[in-house]
């Protein structure tokens, strides 16, 4: 693998760019496998990465029905952030967050990795209480984050209306090491590791049945053939319930679309990224200039990937009142991804029923910020049988009854 | 955008209209249940990329519950039926069968009313 570094630039810019390898390569699929990993998204590949990477195993391939990051890696607001409330996440996010600081180094390609800070307003007094708690969580999980007031906010991001008549800004969680990342690029420079290490990351390739014999998985059909593994990571977002069905489990996973929105590029008026979830909408400006609106989720299972239109009506309508000049924008697209909600909104990392076989599926809506805690922690449990990462995160919380309640404890938005 | 018909009033209208309300023909489990009939009822889902049964409330309307059979790919509705059905009426499963023959009740509690295999 060429490695890209600032002479490569001067180079390839003096032969008009006509140097630049391939990221990775497309072979065509072997018949076996020691594991497999199915769906080619950030967390998919990060897995994959991580199992190369801290556990030596190279013998993998990552297989996707679609074109390498095509689903919810590319359809995402590319927030990052680790404040949470419970234990269990603040430990697996801010993992995560910590290795998004070093990791467009470790990969050598550039993630465009932004840590430009995190704000979540507050704009109720029982929002206000709840931040001053999780500030207080984060500082004994050793998270950095702390609680400001209007007046920061105000200097922070002068766009915003302090005093809005519905929705005072009372003050803000702020995490100043938050930020965003170029999304596809996470997607790349894991899938660019991945095949250097001689893994085999096949697109377009979906998969149509999983193969078993006593309780043990034994190997996938996909539309290429059959292929034989002795793991399997089962790591599709929205359509886990899909695969599950395939291996004959069910999980507690309901798929609805969550969509988003850009508007048209203006000059730079917003340097941080602020997430109003009374009013339920997030934004940050892009580099671009657009500004990048998320919205919520849709109520009723859906595997459309456009969403209802009230909802984005909701979002904008809220998001105006805070941010007054958004009013004349106009927007240029929205989408809508599929995402995995479980019952306590908090993702699943976890062996399964079959042998084997992990499921890693429930990042609802916030798996972007997770992907490299999430590929550390997984690849851990498929390697070893357990990771103190995953541990809170098994299938088998919801019987036990041990949630870990974030959606209670950090608002809707994710 | 769904547009529904209520089944009880009869008005046609889009989803703003009504509130979701999950998964539709769960067997109840409660005390003295086993812990695996009490997981699925509570926690497990069958999130079937296709035909799917789901409970509605006509919340701006008459407020009555009904059950939706519809296609979570196409936003297709098949058949709409009052929520005091135990399982899908034989008109709903023509009218799923008419635009999908290849159709089957899904593995868990709904439809079938059977426990997974």
């Amino acid at each position: 693998m060429k490695r890209h570094s600032v002479f490569a630039v001067v180079r390839e810019a003096l032969r008009q760019n006509r140097g630049w390898p391939k990221h990775w390569e497309s072979p065509a699929p072997r018949a076996s496998y020691d594991t497999v990993i199915v769906g080619a998204g950030g967390h998919g590949l990060a897995t994959a990465y991580y199992l190369g990477r801290n556990h030596g195993i190279t013998d993998v391939a990552v297989i996707d029905k679609g074109w390498l990051g095509g689903g919810n890696t590319g359809r995402n607001t590319t927030i990052i952030r680790s404040n949470y409330l419970q234990d269990a996440s603040a430990a697996i996010y801010e993992k995560s967050r910590a290795l998004y600081e070093t990791l467009s180094q470790e990969l050598n390609f550039n993630l465009m990795f932004s840590p430009r800070g995190v704000m979540m307003l507050a704009q109720t007094e029982h929002e206000r209480r709840g931040y001053l708690r999780t500030e207080r969580a984060n500082a004994l999980q050793g998270v950095e984050t702390r609680f400001i007031d209007a007046a920061e906010v105000r200097r922070l991001a002068p766009i915003i209306n302090i005093d809005g008549p519905r929705y005072p800004v009372l003050g803000a969680l702020w995490q100043p090491r938050g930020g965003t990342a170029r999304h596809d690029a996470v997607a790349w420079g894991y899938a660019r590791a991945c095949s250097d290490m001689g893994m085999h990351v096949i697109q377009n390739c979906a998969v149509t049945g999983i193969r078993s014999e006593a309780g043990r998985v034994t190997g996938i059909a996909t539309e290429r053939g059959e292929i034989a593994c002795r793991r399997l990571g089962l790591v599709v977002a929205g359509h886990s319930g899909v695969l599950a069905g395939m291996a004959g489990f069910r999980l507690p996973v309901e798929s609805v679309a969550l969509q988003a929105l850009v508007s048209e590029p203006v000059k730079p008026c917003l340097d941080v990224v602020i997430m109003a979830n009374t009013v339920h909408g997030y934004i940050s400006q892009s580099d671009k200039g657009e500004m990048v609106i998320g919205g919520g989720a849709d109520g009723y299972n859906n595997y459309t990937q456009r969403g209802s239109f009230h909802h984005i009506e909701e979002t904008v309508r809220a998001l105006i009142e805070t941010f007054p000049m958004l009013s004349r924008l106009r927007m240029l697209r929205q989408w809508g991804g599929i995402v995995d909600m479980t019952g306590d909104r908090s993702p699943i990392l976890s062996k399964t029923p079959l042998e084997g076989c992990f499921v890693n599926c429930g990042w609802g809506t916030g798996g972007f910020k997770a992907i490299p805690g999430s590929g550390w922690a997984m690849a851990e449990l498929m390697a070893r049988g357990s990771s103190p990462l995953a541990e809170g995160f098994s299938l088998n919380r919801f019987r036990e009854g041990r949630f870990i309640d974030e959606s209670v404890a950090a608002g809707v938005a994710h | 955008m769904l547009i529904l018909t209520c089944p009880h009033c009869g008005v046609a209208a889009e989803e703003t209209e009504f509130a979701p309300g999950g998964q539709a023909h769960l067997q109840r489990h409660g005390p003295g249940s086993s812990d695996d009939a009490f997981e699925a009822y509570m926690f497990l889902r069958d999130n079937p990329r296709g035909v799917h049964f789901e409970r509605w409330r006509h919340a701006y309307g008459c407020g009555k519950w009904f059950i939706a059979a519809r296609c979570t790919v196409t936003l297709e509705v098949f058949a709409t039926y009052p929520a005091q059905c135990l399982e899908p009426p034989p008109e709903a499963v023509a009218a799923i069968r008419a635009r999908r023959p290849d159709w089957q009740p899904a593995g868990g509690d709904a439809a079938s009313g059977k426990e997974p295999a």
